[in-house]
């Protein structure tokens, strides 16, 4: 287990983090995993089942794009303390072509596959942190955090 | 690996040859005694001793050159049998791994050099990993196998009502169980003539934009065929998430429960649900 600290809570407290993870996105399989893995730890963090639902939903859009964009990568999670409250924090990183507008890819519908192009933009409004970083050539980081209500 | 010249062993080795084989017997007996009978496993060992002796007497200890074809394929036989069979991995590399043990007295009573034992059972070991692979391979196909069974399994479609077809759906909807649904809901609606078709969706865990997808496109295919297509079984925490997602279902019908559905579906054939006798009512 390690601990770290960051600003950033729900009223923009300090955080202490625990029991991190790091899982590899390579596979459709791994995919799946993620999902699992996001499921037991949102039941960990004592979420709602709604709440459960939207963030593995959530995770699973985001690891499905490190896989098919980003040419795979790692999603590295944790349970995360804010005070009296806890989240899960997911962060989503891969190093393949990037984004080079962030704007339209967040755009509901827009894809430049054959996608519904609702996974980024529908994963921000399942969350309650969306935070995503890309350049082009350099890869995607997608960070996003759950807390328990 | 060729670890040295096998004519020198093939002397003793088919000189004892009864010897070796019921002690090696014996061997593997103890070990899986319970799930083989004597019988089959003295004809499975005399036959591998053979393909052993008749690869050695051609000289070399390459497992890989021609002289081994036959023990090659009795070995990938046999740990192929035994994967189907459920034995381990620990059983089956036990049967040529037992054959240390029972050869050893050969080279004692020759009283031959240390290295000479030594250079056999790396031979040995060469059969065994040989034996562990093709086990592994016989599991995996074994593995592929049952869940393209589980495939099929977890997708049937159920007759309800007269032209009423439902595909109960449990689990992870990938592209691969997606296209069996379609498949055989298609062929299920062709089959049977019916008007109906409820996709229920009680066992899915969650509904992200891949699995909206793929019920989109099964209804849009069931359409296409005809029928009028229900989707049923969005729990409460689906139907947020597929809101705050962002999907939307257009003019597709959707239900909380598969009795809502097949209620509406009985309705639109001009059916009415009526209770006629008040005593059975609660
Ligand atoms: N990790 C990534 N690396 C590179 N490009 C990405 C990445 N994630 C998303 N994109 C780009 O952003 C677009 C929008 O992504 P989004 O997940 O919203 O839609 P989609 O994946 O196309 O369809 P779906 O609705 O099935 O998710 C993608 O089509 C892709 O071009
Ligand atoms: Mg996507």
């Amino acid at each position: 287990m390690s601990a770290a600290r960051w600003a950033g809570g729900p009223a923009g407290g300090e955080v202490t983090v625990e029991q991190t993870e790091r899982h590899p996105i390579t596979t459709e399989a791994d995919v799946v995993r993620v999902r699992q893995v996001v499921r037991g730890l949102a039941v960990t963090a004592k979420m709602s089942l709604v709440d459960q639902t939207k963030v593995v939903t959530a995770a699973s859009e985001l690891a499905r794009n490190t896989l098919v964009y980003g040419g795979g990568g790692s999603m590295t999670v944790d349970i995360v303390h804010s005070g009296r409250r806890r989240g899960l924090r997911a962060v989503f990183v891969d190093s393949g072509p990037g984004i080079p507008d962030l704007d339209l890819a967040l755009t509901d519908g827009w894809t430049s596959g054959s996608g519904l192009g609702l996974g980024l933009s529908g994963s921000r409004r399942l969350v309650d942190d969306f935070a995503i970083e890309s350049s082009p050539g350099a890869g995607t980081t997608v960070r996003v955090v759950k807390w328990s209500r | 690996m060729d670890v040295g010249h096998g004519d020198d062993w093939v002397g003793p080795l088919s000189a004892e040859r009864d010897g070796v084989l019921t002690r090696w017997i014996g061997l593997v007996g103890k070990v899986l005694r319970s799930r083989l009978s004597e019988a089959e496993l003295a004809r499975e060992l005399g036959d591998l001793y053979t393909a052993l002796l008749g690869g050695l007497r051609e000289g070399g200890t390459d497992l890989d050159s021609e002289s081994f074809g036959e023990l090659r394929a009795l070995l990938a036989e046999l740990s192929g049998t035994r994967a189907r069979q459920g034995f381990t991995p620990r059983e089956t590399a036990i049967t040529v791994f037992a054959l240390k043990g029972a050869v050893a007295p050969v080279f004692e009573e020759r009283d031959a050099a240390y290295h000479e034992y030594t250079r056999f059972s790396d031979f040995i070991d060469e059969l065994g990993l040989f034996t562990f692979e093709t086990y592994a391979q016989a599991r995996d196909a074994v593995i592929v196998e049952q869940s393209d069974q589980l495939l099929e399994l977890s997708t049937p479609v159920i007759k309800l009502w007269d032209g009423v077809l439902a595909v109960p759906l449990v689990g992870t909807l990938d592209s691969a169980r997606t296209q069996v649904v379609m498949e055989k809901l298609l062929e299920a609606l062709v089959e049977t003539g019916s008007r109906h078709a409820i996709i229920d969706i009680t066992g899915v865990p969650a509904v992200d934009t891949q699995v909206a997808q793929h019920l989109l496109k099964t209804v849009m295919a069931g359409q296409l065929m005809g029928a009028d297509c229900i989707i049923s079984g969005i729990r409460p925490q689906i139907a947020q998430t597929v809101v705050s997602l962002g999907i939307e279902f257009g003019d597709i019908i959707t239900k909380a429960t598969l009795a809502e559905a097949l209620a509406l579906a009985l309705r639109r054939d001009g059916f009415q649900l009526r209770r006629t006798n008040t005593a059975g009512g609660r």
